[in-house]
């Protein structure tokens, strides 16, 4: 099995080339408790921020999506202190002064461009914080959505942004507000709570087994 | 990375077979031919697999052996070492665990006028609901309705689902779906507003909603924003390690242990709702698993100790396709969408052996027959078997690009790890995907101790022996909010009496009673994945799971 070396916050420890920082780290003896949750590369508890022997720069990436490399040395991340606000989405309005007056900070972004580096969704992060500039909130939700919440992002912004708490914001507005209702959601809501349906359901409940198969095997399904 | 040499050979022969096969279709299997397969191959009807309970509310019904060695394991904690005079934490509701199931039962008691706390064991939305990728059910069409719904429910669930349940479910469904656009969830719509609906296996009406192929992620983040933004109190990293019970057997809190700081603490309340998920950590008979870390059937234990039945513990879902190479990824989900566009599954020699769209069950176990008995399964570096899903063929069918444009995250899987799937087939074999069964429960997640309540994939009953996809997601959000509102209601008529521990030691005689030693500890927590090298060095220290 080809091995590699990589120090876990400062101890060296021999792990096969194979693994992810995730496995390598269990491999090596820790049984993870922080940063560790879907291990799928969905929740973002598993940002780590590494460099290689003799390369100056700062490299960063999901524990568990990510593939050991040999002179490795890392450290998790597994928490981040960011800037949250509460609010009631129900009393907001989905506009540009919406979000400066819960994100004032969105104003000091330097386009450096260091947030969308960094992300390892690849999302375009410096833009949607430029969305967020001109208020344009459809395209901030959209170019957001694939958003682990994994915390790199600010982690390095020089602005001191919290850019996937700005997104989430912009989601929910755009989600509550913005994208047009679905007028049969609602309809179908009201027959239900009319008790269009109750009879035929009740009915469906009493219903045996050798009822209920044939009229499965009858069913009309749709092309 | 790519693929060793060993398995590239595999690789030109699946080519070489590609055009024959694009004319080709396998016949779906008789009912006979698929009873035979299933009984042959299926892991749920394997003997070996299965054994007695030998305590407790289901004593002698068969279950998988990692779940009984749990329900047949000791308790964490010494109940003579807890102080029950006072208490740490006083309120109304306790909600146990952070997925989608807790999250909405955590909105809904407080919108209720409850004082609620949610404990989890992770971080808040480190859970199985994040994972989600296909889609959400609800007939909210008009040429659908709720009794539509109803019968590929139970249809899909072999008959074998609780009526009131599925009711509850078909029902509550379009009211659901629209609570999460009242909070914006951005589910996908045409441009009037009209929800874009697919199928799923099993449906017979386009009713899978999306949020692209983050379906649960985008539900899951939306339900914790508001739970945060209602400064609804939670505990991360604070599992519940035992409930406690009064001198009346009604459920009044729980003890949690704080996985930083390893201390106890204790809680009063007048509701507990269970809401913990599922438990495919168990790796049961040795399978790999879609689920998240914190998967290892707790609520099972907790609810079993204070005197739960479970229900079809012994129908256990398993996904035909989970990643088998490379390594880095094993058991990881393959989305159905993959076999729906047209990928083949095919074996080491380039040859189809089953439909790819048969159900999930026949689908799997078509695999697993090709890889043991048939030994035409493709072997990884890690001796890991497998059979080939011919990604390409989806471009050949569809045009360049279909992949990156229809199939974005798994893409972004495979080639994060060096496979084009675009251009090279995937190594696929059966992951653990669902627990089918659970806890039982009545319409409204009440559970038979008075006090305790439970939703989500914990509980079971709604999905009778197989849940269908998209199902749920429904269910831990329409049985997260019933449990909610009725533990609410149940809080405001109800006072806790003396509490105790007394149902611990109880349950520890039954065992000793039964002789069984004292091997094990239980609930979980969490795996460990460490290797018996390292675990040998733990020595002197009790090694048994989370210390
Ligand atoms: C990869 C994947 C894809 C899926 N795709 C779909 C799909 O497309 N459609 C669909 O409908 N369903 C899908 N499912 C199933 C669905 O996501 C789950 O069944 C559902 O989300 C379970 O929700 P839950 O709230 O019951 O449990 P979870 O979301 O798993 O939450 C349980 C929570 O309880 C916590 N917990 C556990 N033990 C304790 C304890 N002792 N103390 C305190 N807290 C504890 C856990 O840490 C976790 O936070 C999928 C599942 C997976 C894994
Ligand atoms: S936008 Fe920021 S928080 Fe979101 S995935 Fe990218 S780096 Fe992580
Ligand atoms: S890192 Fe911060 S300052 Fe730099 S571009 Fe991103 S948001 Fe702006
Ligand atoms: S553990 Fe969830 S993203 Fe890595």
């Amino acid at each position: 099995m080809e091995m590699v070396k990589i120090s876990i916050m400062g101890q060296w420890h021999e792990v096969p080339a194979s693994l992810t920082i995730q496995k390598a780290l269990e491999y090596a003896g820790y049984q993870l408790v922080r940063g560790c949750g879907c291990r799928g590369g969905f929740c973002g508890a598993c940002a780590t921020v590494y460099r290689t022997e003799g390369d100056y720069r700062l490299k960063v990436g999901l524990a568990c999506q990510t593939i050991v490399e040999d002179g490795m040395y890392l450290t998790l991340l597994p928490f981040y202190p960011a800037q949250r606000a509460d609010y009631d989405i129900d009393k907001l309005e989905p506009t540009y002064e919406t979000i400066i007056s819960i994100y004032p900070e969105v104003l000091r972004c330097v386009g450096c461009n260091t947030c969308t580096k960094v992300c390892p969704q690849d999302i375009d992060v410096m833009e949607y914080i430029a969305c967020a500039k001109r208020g344009d909130i459809a395209k901030l939700a959209d170019l957001s959505f694939d958003c682990v919440m994994c915390g790199l992002c600010a982690s390095k912004c020089p602005a001191e942004i919290a850019q996937y708490n700005v997104a989430i914001l912009a989601r929910r507005l755009y989600g509550k507000y913005l994208a047009p209702k679905a007028k049969h959601l609602a309809d179908r809501v009201k027959e239900i709570e009319e008790g269009k349906f109750d009879r035929e359901i009740e009915a469906m409940m009493q219903k045996s087994e050798d009822e209920l198969k044939k009229l499965y095997a009858a069913r009309e399904i749709e092309p | 990375m790519s693929y060793p040499e060993s398995m590239l050979a595999s690789i030109k022969k699946v080519e070489e077979t590609r055009k024959k096969r694009l004319e080709e279709r396998i016949p779906l299997l008789s009912p006979e031919e698929k009873d035979k397969l299933l009984h042959g191959f299926h892991p749920d009807y394997n003997p070996k697999g299965k054994r007695p309970v030998r305590v407790g509310p289901n004593q002698g019904d068969q279950m998988p052996n990692e779940l009984v060695d749990l329900l047949e394991a000791y308790p964490r904690i010494d109940p003579d070492r807890f102080d029950l005079s006072s208490f740490d934490y006083d309120v109304d509701v306790l909600v146990i665990g952070g997925g989608g199931a807790g999250a909405a039962a955590a909105l809904l008691a407080q919108e209720n006028g409850a004082n609620v706390l949610l404990v989890t064991k992770l971080r808040l939305g480190d859970a199985n609901t994040m994972m989600a990728q296909g889609g959400i059910q609800a007939a909210d069409k008009p040429h659908d309705s709720p009794v539509i719904h109803y019968l590929d429910v139970v249809g899909g669930g072999h008959y074998y689902n609780v009526p009131e349940l599925v009711r509850a479910l078909v029902m509550d469904a379009p009211k659901v779906i629209r609570w999460h656009e009242e909070l914006g969830v951005m589910y996908d719509k045409e441009p009037d507003g009209t929800m874009i609906t697919i199928h799923g296996g099993g449906t017979s009406k386009k009713r899978m909603h999306a949020a692209r192929d983050y379906t649960g992620a985008e539900i899951m983040r939306t339900l914790r924003d508001e739970v945060r933004n209602r400064k609804i109190p939670y505990l991360e990293f604070s599992p519940v390690v035992e409930l406690l019970l009064d001198d009346q057997k009604r459920c009044g809190g729980a003890i949690i242990y704080n996985l930083d700081t390893k201390e106890y603490f204790k809680i009063r309340a007048k509701a507990v709702i269970i809401a913990t998920g599922g438990f495919g950590r168990l790796h049961i008979q040795g399978f790999p698993t879609t689920n998240h870390y914190g998967a290892t059937a707790d609520g099972l234990v907790l609810a079993y100790r204070v005197g739960c039945k479970l229900l079809y513990m012994d129908a256990v879902q398993y996904h035909p396709t989970g990643v088998a190479y490379p390594e880095q990824i094993v058991g990881l989900l393959i989305t159905e969408k993959v076999r729906g566009l047209g990928a083949q599954l095919v074996n080491r020699e380039g040859n189809q052996f089953i439909y790819p769209l048969e159900t999930r069950d026949v689908v799997a176990s078509g695999i697993i027959r090709e890889c043991t008995e048939r030994n035409l399964g493709v072997e990884t570096p890690t001796g890991m078997k497998g059979v080939w899903l011919d990604s390409p063929m989806i471009e050949i069918i569809n045009g360049p690009g279909t992949i990156q444009r229809m199939l974005p995250a798994m893409y972004r899987q495979f080639h994060n790890f060096g496979i084009d799937m675009a251009k090279l087939p995937i190594l696929t074999y059966p992951t653990l995907h669902y627990q089918n069964g659970g806890i039982v429960i009545n319409e409204w997640g009440e559970t038979t101790v008075p006090g305790l309540f439970v939703a989500g994939e914990a509980s079971g009953g709604v999905h009778g022996r197989n849940r269908l996809m998209g199902n749920s997601l429904l269910d831990v959000n329409v049985f997260g909010r019933r449990a909610g509102m009725r533990a609410a209601e149940y809080a405001k008529k109800n006072k806790v009496g003396k509490l105790s521990l007394d149902h611990v030691k109880r349950y520890s005689e039954e065992l000793k009673a039964a002789g069984i030693e004292r091997k094990r500890v239980a609930p979980m927590l969490l795996p460990d994945y460490r290797r018996p090298e390292v675990l040998r060095k733990l020595e002197g220290t009790y090694g048994l799971g989370i210390e």
